[in-house]
C-alpha cells in the first residue's frame, strides 16, 4: 500500500476492482465503512456480485481479464471530460515530458519489438534529453510527443462502447463509475483503490495495475489521504516477505539482483544505480550503493563489500527473469532438472498454477523437505490421487514447525506497518520456529563445507550467523531484527555525526558504501535503534493534524522513516500548502517548524525538489518505459480466452507473457466455452492447510464448489447443490454447483459469456469429502515482469455428473 | 438496567466471525455440513449450532442484492419461551434481572419442547435428540457478569453489532435508523420495543428471513399459556 488501511477512513471514493475485500480481507471494512459513515461512495467493480459488492454502492460486473479496457476507458473519459488535476499532472507527473522520436505504438505493438524474442528494446522508449542530459518538459502540454498527448492518442480507442464490448459490462454502469470515481480529480477531494490478486494473476497483470496508477496520478489521487494504490496482501506478512526479497529478482529492500555480465561491485553500481542531472530530483536511488554495501556487510561480516558482493548468487544475464520464476521452476522439476526441493511454509502441490504438473514434477525429485505445520498435499504427494507410491523415488521430510503464535518477532502489514509480536504459548512437543530449523541447517551446512570443501563453498561458510542466534545457540528474533536494521561496524563519522562502532545505524540516510556499515535491509532502517525496538511500540499518541487522518506515528513502526503515506509530497502544492487543507498530510509551517503531519517524503523546502523522490527524474510515471510489455498499459486478452479477436488490435495476447510453448492453450475453443476463475472465502485460508483441520472452518464451507449463473445451469440442466465436473485442458475436478443470481453471462462481442468460479481452498488430504484444488484447472502462463500465473481467467467446462 | 444489542445488518458483510466466535466460546461441536448449493451453513440452528448468519438472494428492481441475517435469540422482554416452559417445569427457563437474558437450564429436558419452540415467535429453541434439553443464546452471560462483551460482539469487524445499556442501545438505533433511512428508505428497526436483540434492516424483514421479526407480539401469549394463567395453576 502507498497509504494504510486506516487511511481508507478518509477517502470520498472507495474503489474495490481486482479484490473482493470484504470477504478477504474482513478488517479493511471496519475502514471502509468508515469512509462509507463520512459520505464515501464505495464501488465495486467484479466478475461476480460477492460479500463485497453487498455492502457497496455501486456494482458492475466485468469479464474476468478485461480490466485495462474498463479502466482504459477510464481515462479516455477523464482527458476527454477534463476530470483530471491540471496542478497536479504538470507538476507531480511526467506527462509534461517528450518522448523520443524512436517511440510509436501501431496496431497493439509498442516500437523495439522482437519476434523472434518476444521481448521488446525499450532504449526505443526513452524520453528526449536536454543538452544536459534532463528530460525535456512541455508544461503548456501542448507539444504533440509529450506524454499527456502520446496518452490521449493511445487510450482514445478505449470508447465506451469498445469498451463495453470487450467487458460485458453494461455501458450505464461503466459511465456511472466513471462519473463517481473522476468526480475526485479535484484538489479538495480524493479516491483510493483496494486491490488484490484478482489484478495482479493475469498475464497483464503488472499493466492493471499500472493503467490504475495513471488514473490515480491523472486525479492527483498519490501521496493524499484517502486516496493511493493499496495492494491488499494475501497474507499477514507478505508484505514483510517482499520487502526482504521473497522474489528472485530482488535482494532485501527492492535493490535488483545481480546479473552474471556485473562481476565486479562496481559494475552492479555504475549499471544499476541511477543517475539524474536534474538538480531538482532528489533521485532517492542515487543512494543504491550504500544500500548494497551495507547489505553485503550484514551477510558477509569479515569480508569487504567488494568481495561480499562476488560472493552473492547471480542471474544469468542472457535469460528472461521469468526463467527463474516459479512457473519456470516447476517446468524444469519436470524435466527432471532439480534433485531436490525445500517447501517451506507452501503447498504447491495445491498453491501452485496446474498442480497436477506440480504434484507430477515433485515425484522427479531425490528428496523433498515440507516445512510446514501440519501434513499437506505436497508432504503427501506420492499418496495423492494417481499416484503409485511404489514408483516414487523421492524421499520426503516433513518437519513440523512452531505456528506464528508460538514464536517472537515482527510481521509487516499491508500498509508496510512493521508490528512485534511477542511470543504466546511456546512450541508444541518438539517443532521448531523456521528461525531455529534455518539456523541449524545453516549451521550444519557450514560444517560440511568447511569438511568436504566443494565447488565454491565460500558463499556459504562465510555468512555471518553471530547475529542469528544467542548465547545458547537458539535463534534470536532480536538480534536479526538489529541486523536488519545495521549497526556500525567500526568508530566513524558520517555527516558530522560521530558514531561508535556497535551502535544502531539511526536511519538510511548514515549507511555508507566504504564497509562501515551494515543494514540487512535499508528500508528497515531506523526500525530497531539505540532507542530500542520500534516495531514494539504500542502508544496511540498523536497530535491534531496526524489524528485528523488517524496516522498514529507512535504505533508500531512503518518503512520508509517511518512514513505512513507515501510520495505525500504530492499532497501539497509547490508552496508546500495542502491541496485539501480538511485532510493534510504535511504541511509546511515556516523555516523553524518546517514540515508539520506526518514524515515528508524528503525534509527540503517546498518548491526546492520533486515529489517522487524514488522516480530517476522526480515524476509520478504515466509513461512508464521500464516494463516488459511496453510504456502505456495496453488490452490484450488472456492467454485463454473465450474470444478470437481484440477490438483494440490485431494482438490477441500479450506478446512478451510468459509461456511454455509446448503447452496447448484453450482459446475460442469449443470443448471448454466458459471463463473459469479462482479465488478465496473469508473461511478459509489459502491452500487451507490451517482451515480445513478446523472443524468449525469446515462446518461453513465445508466443499469444493463451483459458482455458475442461473443462464448456465438452465443451459447444462444443473440444479443448486448438484455434483458437477469442472474440466480445462489440464485437470478435471468435481464439485458442487452453487447456482446463483449474483452471477450473469457477460455480453461480450454480442455473445453471452459464462463464468465458472472455484475457490482454491480445498485438498485431498483433509476433510475426506472436501475435494480437490482448483489449480488442478489453472495454466502455466504468466506476466513477463513477475512470472505470477493467470489463475483469475482461463477456459473451462461444466456438466453434470450423471449418477449411476 | 437491561443490556441490549443492535445489529446493524447494513454494515453486515457475513464475514461469519459471529457464527464461529459462538461456537468457540460455547466449545460447540462443529456439525457435519455437505456444500447445499449455498454458502449458508449449517443450513439451520441446531442444538449446537445457536447462531447462525443466514445468506439470501434477492431481486430488487432487476438488480440482485445478497441478503445477510446472523441470526440469534432475541431475549424477549416478555419471553414467551418462559411462559410456555414454566407450565411444565418453572426452573426450565430464567430471566435474569441484572441483564434481561433469558437463559434455558438443563431442567429444560423437562418440558414440552415442540410447545416452546412454537410459542417462540422467531422459532428459535431447538433441542438435542438425546438428552432431551433445549438450547439457544444466553447472551454470554458468563462474559457479561465478569464485564466482557458477548463472543459475537467482540468479533464483529465492522461495527454491525453493538451491546451495551438499553437506553444507550435504544438512542442508538434510532438515530442510526434515521441516518440508515436516507440511503434505504425502509429500513426499519426489528420489535425494537419487545426483545433486547434489535435487528435494524435495510429493507422489508421478511426478505432476509420468513421468521426474522414477529408476526404478532411476542408480548401475546398463546391458549395454552392463557389458560393455564386462568386456571391460575401456575405464576402469572
Amino acid at each position: 500500500m502507498t497509504n494504510h488501511w486506516i487511511d481508507l477512513k478518509n477517502s470520498d471514493c472507495v474503489l474495490i476492482m481486482g479484490s473482493n475485500a470484504a470477504e478477504n480481507h474482513p478488517i479493511s471494512f471496519k475502514w471502509v465503512m468508515k469512509a462509507k459513515d463520512k459520505g464515501a461512495k464505495v464501488i465495486h467493480v467484479d466478475p461476480r456480485y460477492t460479500r463485497t459488492s453487498a455492502k457497496c454502492d455501486m456494482y458492475a460486473p466485468i469479464r474476468s481479464g478485461a480490466d485495462i479496457p474498463f479502466l482504459g476507458g477510464m481515462v479516455k473519459y477523464i482527458l476527454d471530460n477534463n476530470r483530471h488535476f491540471k496542478d497536479y499532472v504538470v507538476n507531480y507527473t511526467n506527462a509534461s515530458f517528450v518522448v523520443g522520436k524512436d517511440y510509436d505504438f501501431n496496431d497493439g505493438l509498442f516500437s523495439g519489438f522482437d519476434p523472434k524474442k518476444g521481448s521488446y528494446d525499450k532504449s526505443q522508449w526513452a524520453f528526449e534529453m536536454d543538452d544536459k542530459g534532463v528530460p525535456v518538459r512541455d508544461e503548456t502540454l501542448q507539444n504533440p510527443r509529450c506524454v499527456f498527448n502520446l496518452l490521449k492518442k493511445h487510450f482514445d480507442r478505449y470508447d465506451v462502447d469498445t469498451v463495453s464490448d470487450v467487458t460485458g459490462t453494461p455501458k450505464e454502469d461503466i459511465l456511472k463509475v466513471y462519473e463517481m470515481y473522476t468526480a475526485t480529480g479535484k484538489p479538495e477531494k480524493s479516491a483510493t483503490i483496494m486491490y488484490a490478486m484478482g489484478w495482479t494473476q493475469h498475464t497483464v497483470g503488472v499493466q492493471n495495475i499500472r493503467t490504475m496508477a495513471i488514473v490515480q496520478l491523472l486525479l492527483g489521487n498519490i501521496g493524499v489521504a484517502g486516496g493511493g494504490v493499496n495492494a491488499l496482501r494475501g497474507e499477514s506478512n507478505v508484505q514483510g516477505s517482499t520487502d526482504h526479497c521473497l522474489l528472485v529478482h530482488i535482494l532485501p529492500g527492492y535493490l535488483g539482483t545481480p546479473k552474471s555480465k556485473w562481476a565486479d561491485l562496481a559494475a552492479y553500481n555504475k549499471n544499476c544505480t541511477p543517475q539524474s542531472a536534474d538538480p531538482m530530483s532528489a533521485n532517492w536511488w542515487g543512494n543504491k550503493p550504500k544500500y548494497v554495501s551495507s547489505f553485503v556487510k550484514s551477510m558477509y561480516p569479515a569480508a569487504t563489500p567488494e568481495k561480499g558482493y562476488e560472493m552473492l548468487p547471480k542471474l544469468d544475464a542472457h535469460k528472461p527473469m521469468t526463467e527463474y520464476y516459479w512457473l519456470s521452476m516447476f517446468e524444469k522439476m519436470n524435466q527432471g532438472q532439480f534433485e531436490g526441493f525445500f517447501a517451506w511454509g507452501q503447498n504447491p502441490a495445491c498453491g501452485g498454477a496446474n498442480a497436477n504438473k506440480n504434484r507430477e514434477a515433485m515425484a522427479k525429485l531425490d528428496w523433498l523437505v515440507n516445512v510446514n505445520i501440519f501434513d499437506n498435499e505436497t508432504s503427501s504427494f506420492w499418496r495423492g490421487p494417481g499416484m503409485k507410491p511404489e514408483d516414487i523415488k523421492t524421499e520426503v521430510f516433513l518437519l513440523p514447525c512452531a505456528v506464528s503464535i508460538e514464536k517472537e518477532g515482527s510481521v509487516t502489514n499491508s500498509g508496510r506497518w512493521m508490528q512485534w509480536r511477542y511470543q504466546g504459548p511456546k512450541p508444541y512437543a518438539q517443532t521448531l520456529p523456521d528461525g531455529d530449523i534455518i539456523l541449524k541447517l545453516t549451521d550444519k551446512i557450514q560444517k560440511l563445507y568447511k569438511k568436504d570443501g566443494g565447488a565454491y563453498p565460500d558463499p556459504l561458510v562465510s555468512l555471518g550467523l553471530d547475529d542469528w542466534q544467542n548465547e545458547h545457540g537458539h535463534f534470536d528474533p532480536h538480534g536479526i531484527a538489529k541486523l536488519i536494521n545495521g549497526y556500525f561496524l567500526k568508530d566513524t563519522e558520517v555527516k558530522g555525526k560521530k558514531f561508535k562502532k556497535g551502535q544502531q545505524v539511526p536511519s538510511f540516510a548514515f549507511l555508507t558504501d566504504d564497509g562501515s556499515t551494515c543494514s540487512g535491509n535499508w528500508l528497515y532502517c531506523g526500525s530497531y535503534t539505540d532507542k530500542g525496538n520500534m516495531a514494539a511500540r504500542r502508544d496511540k499518541t498523536q497530535n491534531d493534524a496526524q489524528a485528523n487522518i488517524g496516522l498514529y506515528p507512535n504505533w508500531a513502526w512503518c518503512w520508509p522513516v517511518n512514513r505512513r503515506i507515501l510520495y505525500n509530497r504530492a499532497s501539497v502544492d509547490t508552496k508546500g500548502m495542502p491541496y485539501a487543507p480538511k485532510k493534510a498530510v504535511i504541511k509546511w509551517t515556516g523555516d523553524k517548524t518546517k514540515w508539520q503531519g506526518d514524515v515528508p517524503d524528503g525534509g527540503w523546502k517546498p518548491g526546492t525538489k520533486h515529489a517522487f523522490i524514488m522516480r530517476k527524474h522526480g515524476f509520478g510515471q504515466i509513461y512508464g518505459p521500464g516494463r516488459q510489455e511496453g510504456p502505456f498499459p495496453e488490452h490484450y486478452e488472456p492467454l485463454e480466452c473465450p474470444v478470437k479477436t481484440n477490438p483494440f488490435s490485431s494482438q490477441l495476447h500479450n506478446p512478451t507473457a510468459y509461456q511454455i510453448s509446448s503447452e496447448e492453450k484453450a482459446v475460442a475453443d469449443p470443448r471448454f466455452p466458459f471463463v473459469g476463475t479462482t479465488y478465496r472465502v473469508t473461511e478459509h485460508w489459502q491452500t487451507g492447510l490451517m482451515t480445513r483441520y478446523q472443524t468449525w472452518l469446515v462446518e461453513t464451507e465445508p466443499q469444493l464448489f463451483c459458482e455458475i449463473s442461473e443462464e448456465l445451469a438452465k443451459e447444462r440442466n444443473i440444479e443448486g447443490g448438484e455434483l458437477v465436473k469442472v474440466s480445462s485442458l489440464r485437470g478435471e475436478l468435481d464439485c458442487v454447483a452453487i447456482v446463483t443470481k449474483r452471477i450473469k453471462p457477460y455480453k461480450v462481442h454480442g455473445k453471452d459469456v459464462h463464468l465458472v468460479g472455484l475457490p482454491w481452498h480445498y485438498g485431498w488430504v483433509t476433510p475426506k469429502h472436501g475435494g480437490d484444488s482448483a489449480n488442478l484447472l489453472t495454466p502455466s502462463v504468466g506476466d513477463p515482469n513477475t512470472g505470477i500465473p493467470e489463475t483469475k481467467a482461463f477456459m473451462v467446462n461444466v456438466s453434470k455428473i450423471k449418477r449411476a | 438496567m437491561a443490556k441490549k444489542f443492535l445489529v446493524d445488518l447494513t454494515r453486515c458483510t457475513a464475514c461469519r466471525g459471529c457464527q464461529v466466535a459462538c461456537k468457540q466460546w460455547k466449545k460447540l461441536p462443529a456439525e457435519a455440513t455437505v456444500n447445499w448449493g449455498s454458502h449458508q451453513n449449517p443450513k439451520d440452528l441446531s442444538f449446537n449450532t445457536l447462531r447462525l448468519v443466514r445468506f439470501e438472494e434477492v431481486m430488487n428492481d432487476g438488480k440482485v442484492d445478497w441478503l445477510f441475517f446472523p441470526e440469534q435469540c432475541r431475549h424477549c422482554t416478555e419471553p414467551p419461551c418462559l411462559g410456555q416452559a414454566e407450565l411444565d417445569d418453572e426452573r426450565a427457563v430464567i430471566q435474569d434481572e441484572a441483564t434481561g437474558a433469558v437463559i434455558f437450564t438443563e431442567y429444560t429436558k423437562n418440558v414440552d419442547a415442540e410447545g416452546v419452540r412454537e410459542a417462540c415467535p422467531y422459532d428459535i429453541p431447538r433441542k438435542d435428540p438425546v438428552s432431551g434439553r433445549l438450547s439457544k443464546c444466553d447472551m454470554c452471560i458468563d462474559r457479561i457478569q465478569n464485564g466482557m462483551k458477548p463472543s459475537c460482539v467482540l468479533s464483529c469487524p465492522t461495527g454491525a453489532m453493538t451491546f451495551g445499556d438499553e437506553e444507550e442501545i435504544d438512542a442508538l438505533a434510532k438515530e442510526r435508523l434515521a441516518t440508515v433511512k436516507k440511503t434505504y428508505p425502509n429500513a426499519v428497526l426489528g420489535d425494537p420495543d419487545d426483545v433486547l436483540v434489535v435487528y435494524l434492516f435495510q429493507q422489508d424483514p421478511m426478505k432476509y428471513f420468513d421468521k426474522a421479526v414477529a408476526a404478532v407480539s411476542p408480548r401475546m401469549i398463546n391458549r395454552k399459556q392463557m389458560f393455564a394463567r386462568l386456571l391460575g395453576s401456575q405464576k402469572a
